[in-house]
């Protein structure tokens, strides 16, 4: 039977850790997500894994062997946050170049400058682009069982690519929530024995890793990854189906929460889904006709299915817990991408909030959906929670 | 032969040692020319080189591997007894 336990987003994420029993974990202490490491390292400790636990200087380091790891043929998994995945970066780009399914939690924060250790989710989206799949959200429960999928889909023979898993700092992180852990019998099942394409310790087929290809070849291993990520969009609804046998929950590209007859919609990621669906809820109520749209997957982005699930909506709006500065933000750059083949599409309100942890309240959400329903949409940004 | 990428093995995965294929000695602008009567056989030449392409057997030091020095030329400096020269390549 599952066990009920009260955990934080990030011992659940660490109680993943455990089922899956990786071979090797390097890691490097970071607000917010040091405690899972931290409690990863217990289980480490007291024998209740076989994990080589590496206590790395760096974060450069810390992907650097589980680049090495990987490479060598274990099983291999990492978490950090904010900065540490900005000192990771080069390490990040070789572990996906050299196609290597490591799965990493990144529990969103800020970057700095100015330092903060709050949620937001410039870490992650600043990586976008580095052939990572990228996995968000809601809360601890979905941070423990995207953990356990992730790892599936990373060493599918066809998509062979690094996953990151992210959840919100602080507010998911260390918040205390039920958490349904599943039997450790399913998961070991589930996640099934790792048999890795051509490691280097298999000494009888000697392989190189990490060649030089310059104008030759470089171009052809950029069209290979871009496959593996087509492939992966499929498959990860298959290894979610095969996952939703033992949750019985659903892990579909997003969640549409009641979208169906909605007017006005809120397209966001992680956290604020949770926020949001309080808000719709009670709107609900009075007659309100407002939805969510809460993306799971983020890359492959899912733009076809996306444009499907809002060609009938009149207005939304994209909140965004990071800017690209100059251009348009990340999460609404995707949305308003998946409409432009649409004859029909919803107006667009971007909306920044969050950044460096500043709180958004349901009535932040409330007023933003009473101004989409009355079509008060602009091209300009709006920022939530600016003192303006 | 171009390769097509559905062909290739992923993550520029090759066979081991492919490195012996790759004949980097075309980048060099200087080549060294050894008197091999002239060398004395001490080795420091041979251990210093970042190329590992000075050769030794029986305690002789054998002919620069010209298909995989790139010229750099810290065998000419360090040689004790100056029976290394640089040339420029044509």
């Amino acid at each position: 039977m599952p066990e009920i336990k009260a955990l934080t987003g990030d011992q659940a994420v660490a109680e993943a850790m455990k089922q899956i029993n990786p071979d090797v974990v390097p890691a490097y202490p970071i607000t917010p997500q040091t405690e899972i490491a931290m409690t990863f390292a217990k289980f480490v400790a007291d024998g209740d894994v076989d994990t080589e636990m590496i206590r790395v200087e760096s974060e450069h380091s810390a992907m650097s062997a589980c680049v090495g790891a990987s490479a060598a043929g274990a099983r291999a998994m990492t978490a950090t946050s904010s900065a540490g995945l900005a000192l990771m970066w080069e390490i990040v780009g070789v572990a996906s170049g050299l196609r290597l399914p490591i799965v990493m939690n990144v529990v969103n924060r800020a970057l700095s400058a100015p330092i903060n250790i709050h949620c937001d989710h410039s870490d992650s989206m600043g990586c976008r682009d580095l052939s990572w799949i990228q996995i968000y959200s809601e809360d601890a429960q979905e941070a423990y069982e995207h953990t356990i999928l992730a790892v599936r889909l990373a060493e599918n023979k066809k998509v062979l690519l690094p996953v990151m898993v992210m959840q919100d700092g602080f507010i998911t992180s260390h918040s205390l929530e039920n958490v349904e852990v599943l039997e450790d019998s399913k998961i070991k099942k589930f996640i099934g024995e790792y048999k890795p394409h051509k490691p280097l310790l298999d000494i009888k087929n000697p392989v190189t890793y990490g060649p030089l290809p310059l104008q030759n070849a470089y171009f052809e291993m950029k069209r290979q990854q871009i496959d593996a990520m087509e492939n992966a969009h499929k498959i990860f609804l298959d290894i979610g189906e095969e996952l939703s046998k033992i949750t019985k929950r659903k892990y579909y590209y997003f969640e549409e929460y009641k979208t169906k007859d909605a007017k006005a919609v809120i397209v966001v990621l992680n956290s604020t889904a949770g926020t949001t669906k309080a808000v719709i809820d009670r709107m609900r109520q009075e007659g309100k006709k407002v939805g969510l749209l809460k993306i799971r997957l983020f890359r492959p982005f899912p733009y076809k299915e996306v444009a499907n699930a809002l060609k009938d909506i009149k207005f939304a709006a994209v909140l965004d817990r990071s800017d690209s500065f100059g251009a348009n933000a990340p999460l609404y750059s995707e949305i308003k991408n998946s409409l432009y083949d649409l004859t029909k599409r919803p107006k667009l309100q971007n909306c920044i909030f969050g950044l460096g942890g500043r709180d958004i309240s349901e009535d932040d959400i409330e007023k933003l959906f009473s101004d989409l329903l009355k079509g008060n949409v602009s091209d300009k940004v709006k920022f939530i929670g600016l003192n303006e | 032969m171009k390769k097509s990428w559905k062909e290739m093995d992923i993550g520029g995965l090759t066979e081991a040692a492919s490195s012996l294929k790759f004949k980097t000695g075309s980048w060099k602008s200087f080549k060294p020319i050894t008197d091999l009567k002239k060398c004395i056989n001490c080795m420091i030449c041979v251990v210093n080189c970042p190329e590992d392409c000075i050769p030794s057997k029986d305690g002789k030091r054998k002919d620069t591997d010209l298909d995989f020095c790139k010229g750099c030329g810290i065998c000419a400096k360090i040689c004790p007894v100056k029976c290394i020269k640089m040339e420029e390549e044509q």
